[in-house]
């Protein structure tokens, strides 16, 4: 195996970090089994890489083997009569609803870009802004198969194999590599959602809608002002959506065709939005997103309701390409805490507030309600998460790295949580603390158990389990 | 090989140059291990005895109060242990963003001397060894579409003197090979700094030398390869004054050059 040659420089999903890696494309799972083979003899660590979607270090291994899994990227089987998808793990979300909704089906977790590959998905057990009804993407396969670094082939779900099933999913890619997997689907009537959408006027009222309207609705998610304080700390908009029930629309052959849910490549029908990014570059600064936060939220008082295709409503973050390039040469992070419903108010507020006082506004917030899963590294508490993005500079690095530390204790202090597609700077320590000593110690038994010589290993892993 | 704990991996907040330094423990090469240290740089620091890689390593890394060192002994002359080597300190490192090569052996003749044991050694420090661990990087560097690689080569190797032939085409010839290297990979991305030191206040120059024509301490010939470095110059000559030297030494014809007595 020459490695030599395939020595690549690879980013995370917000430009804002890179790390060099032998990075070895696999179209099969016999030739993973090899990998893990020439890394024992070496001694290079490797970890999976899905579509690097992930806002931090979770695939990167800076100086070892980096898996590129997109080759394996076909759906195997689709049984149009039970929902049953089985796909092989370098299948992108994108791949799967195109495949599926035409047929009346729809993903029942989605992230907020198609673009992940579902064993991406199914390491970080991703959720969607229906979190709170149908958990994680992880309580909806149906069966995986694996192969573990001692070159073992396991197939796991919830009966066979349970704990591995409950650990491989969430596990971050620590414990195996996931080569097929099979996801119920859920069915649709049609391919619109019905939105309502709504201001809130501050944090009490953006957390009490949350809270109240999860009941009713399939979907909540709310947008967070983050450049407004004082009175109007917290204020926003929320959107609640719900499916269609049969009946209800009219032609769902037509609304479910692909045609009429692919997002449009143009804003006012003329502007191309591939290049829409370059536009946004000069407003991405404290003042440039006061202006967008502030004219957004104004946009939004209005109350309405209105019908939306699936992927139009999910899929924000693929609205505008590369939207991720018009922070600039440092790039973004994100930052999301996951905080109980008891404490979030007074937790994001006093964050909110540490972040106009260290003048690092985010420029993005995001708010979903969430509830517990039973994961081994689950992220998902019963409250809310807000995810916050921050532009990163050669100036604030210092700063805000300070103050994203002082964020983690204040989570800490109200039994959040974190997820880790997102956070980039949590450390070992907070992680320890929030997952418990318990939880810890039952996962490094099961890495014993399936990887003995330490062979998977990310950056990721290697800041947040030291 | 290297059990002391590794450097923090780097994230998006605290990033953190990774470079690697041949010849560490000698005198510009300790002094430059420890201006890259505290420009926050992670650093493998290889040389051929522990002792004094250990001393330094302790040093750099009590002075930043971190792990930010790691030492590897390692023989030059085995070069075919180089690219295993080199794969086990990037893994150690977390990547790799500089090479540096420092190691240099020097043998002063008698004028009349020829002695082929001592050049023998010396072309396999100053240039077999630096040809194999550049070039065993220079791949990596060019796929990865970035780092840098300096190489300290001499104002020896500008021209072949009376005093020292088998010195002067060691670093000719590493001299060349960073040239070439440079042209290669410039396309990619990649920068290539040669550096050429005159006198410095090390221990082989103080022993041999009588006279030190505007020598420097390695502390000042460390900041000056520093920031040639920062600002990804081709060629800089420690002190500056000597490129005003070798400027007029490279052009001194041969038959005036043939009759001089250094």
């Amino acid at each position: 195996m020459n490695i030599t040659k395939s020595f690549t420089q690879l980013e995370n999903f917000g430009h804002s970090h890179s790390a060099p890696a032998y990075f070895i494309k696999v179209n099969i799972p016999e030739e993973i089994a090899e990998v893990f083979a020439h890394a024992q003899k070496t001694g290079l660590k490797i970890t999976a890489r899905g579509a690097g979607r992930s806002y931090n270090d979770a695939a990167l291994s800076g100086g070892g083997i980096v898996l590129d899994m997109r080759g394996m990227n076909a759906i195997t089987r689709w049984d149009k009569s039970t929902g049953l998808i089985t796909a092989q793990p370098g299948v992108t979300l994108e791949q799967v609803w195109q495949k599926v909704e035409p047929d009346g089906w729809w993903p029942p977790v989605v992230s907020g870009t198609m673009r992940t590959t579902l064993g991406g998905c199914l390491s970080a057990n991703i959720h969607g802004k229906n979190n709170f009804k149908m958990g994680t993407i992880g309580e909806h396969v149906v069966e995986f198969t694996a192969t573990l670094p001692t070159g073992a082939e396991v197939t796991c779900s919830p009966q066979k194999n349970a704990d591995l099933f409950y650990s491989l999913i969430s596990g971050l890619g620590m414990l195996g590599i996931f080569t097929s997997i099979t996801l119920q689907m859920k069915r649709i009537h049609s391919g619109l959602v019905t939105v309502d959408a709504l201001p809130v006027h501050n944090l009490h009222e953006h957390i009490s809608a949350l809270l109240d309207g999860a009941p009713h609705n399939d979907y909540i998610v709310g947008w967070m002002d983050t450049l407004n304080g004082g009175k109007n700390l917290g204020r926003g908009q929320i959107h609640a959506a719900r499916y269609l029930h049969e009946g209800e629309d009219p032609d769902p052959q037509k609304t479910m065709k692909l045609e009429n849910q692919v997002l449009p490549p143009y804003i006012f029908g003329l502007f191309p939005k591939s290049i829409l990014y370059m536009f946004m570059r000069p407003f991405a600064n404290n003042l440039g997103w006061w202006g967008v936060n502030t004219a957004k939220y104004i946009a939004s008082l209005r109350t309405h309701t209105f019908r939306q295709p699936h992927a139009a409503f999910h899929f924000l973050l693929d609205y505008v390409p590369n939207w991720e390039l018009s922070y600039g040469r440092g790039g973004l992070i994100q930052y999301q805490s996951f905080i109980p419903k008891e404490t979030a108010e007074s937790a994001w507020s006093e964050m909110l507030k540490l972040s106009f006082k260290s003048r690092l506004p985010s420029y993005l917030g995001v708010t979903k309600r969430h509830r517990p899963d039973k994961f081994l590294l689950t992220h998902a508490v019963d409250g809310f998460s807000l995810a916050m993005d921050f532009k990163v500079t050669d100036r604030n690095r210092v700063r805000l790295s300070a103050m994203l530390q002082e964020f983690d204790k204040i989570v800490l202090q109200a039994g959040g949580r974190f997820y880790f597609a997102k956070n980039s700077e949590t450390t070992a320590d907070t992680t320890l603390a929030f997952y418990g000593k318990e939880t810890v110690a039952k996962f490094m038994k099961l890495k014993k158990r399936c990887d003995p010589h330490g062979l998977l290993e990310s950056d990721l892993s290697k800041r947040i389990f030291g | 090989m290297s059990d002391s704990p590794k450097p923090a991996p780097a994230t998006p907040l605290n990033p953190r140059r990774r470079g690697i330094i041949i010849g560490a423990s000698g005198g510009i090469g300790a002094a430059l291990s420890r201006k890259l240290a505290r420009e926050g740089f992670a650093l493998a620091l290889i040389d051929r005895n522990k002792t004094p890689l250990q001393i330094l390593c302790d040093e750099i890394n009590q002075a930043a109060g971190e792990p930010r060192a790691l030492i590897y002994e390692h023989d030059i002359t085995k070069y075919s242990t180089i690219p295993s080597l080199l794969q086990r300190v990037i893994a150690d490192l977390g990547g790799l963003d500089t090479l540096v090569y420092i190691a240099g052996l020097i043998y002063f003749p008698k004028i009349d001397e020829y002695n082929f044991a001592e050049d023998q050694k010396m072309v396999e420090v100053n240039l077999l060894g630096a040809m194999a661990w550049t070039g065993a990087v220079a791949p990596l560097f060019q796929n990865a579409k970035s780092g840098q690689i300096v190489g300290i080569s001499s104002v020896a190797g500008d021209r072949g003197r009376v005093g020292n032939p088998g010195y002067n085409a060691s670093k000719a010839g590493f001299t060349n090979y960073l040239e070439a290297l440079r042209n290669r990979l410039s396309r990619h991305g990649v920068s290539v700094l040669t550096v050429k030191p005159g006198f410095v206040k090390t221990a082989p120059t103080l022993e041999n030398v009588k006279k030190l024509m505007f020598a420097v301490e390695p502390n000042v010939a460390a900041d000056l390869i520093w920031d040639g470095m920062k600002k990804r110059r081709q060629t800089i000559y420690v002190s500056g004054i000597w490129k005003l030297i070798m400027l007029v030494i490279r052009h001194i014809p041969s038959f005036i050059f043939r009759r001089l007595s250094f």
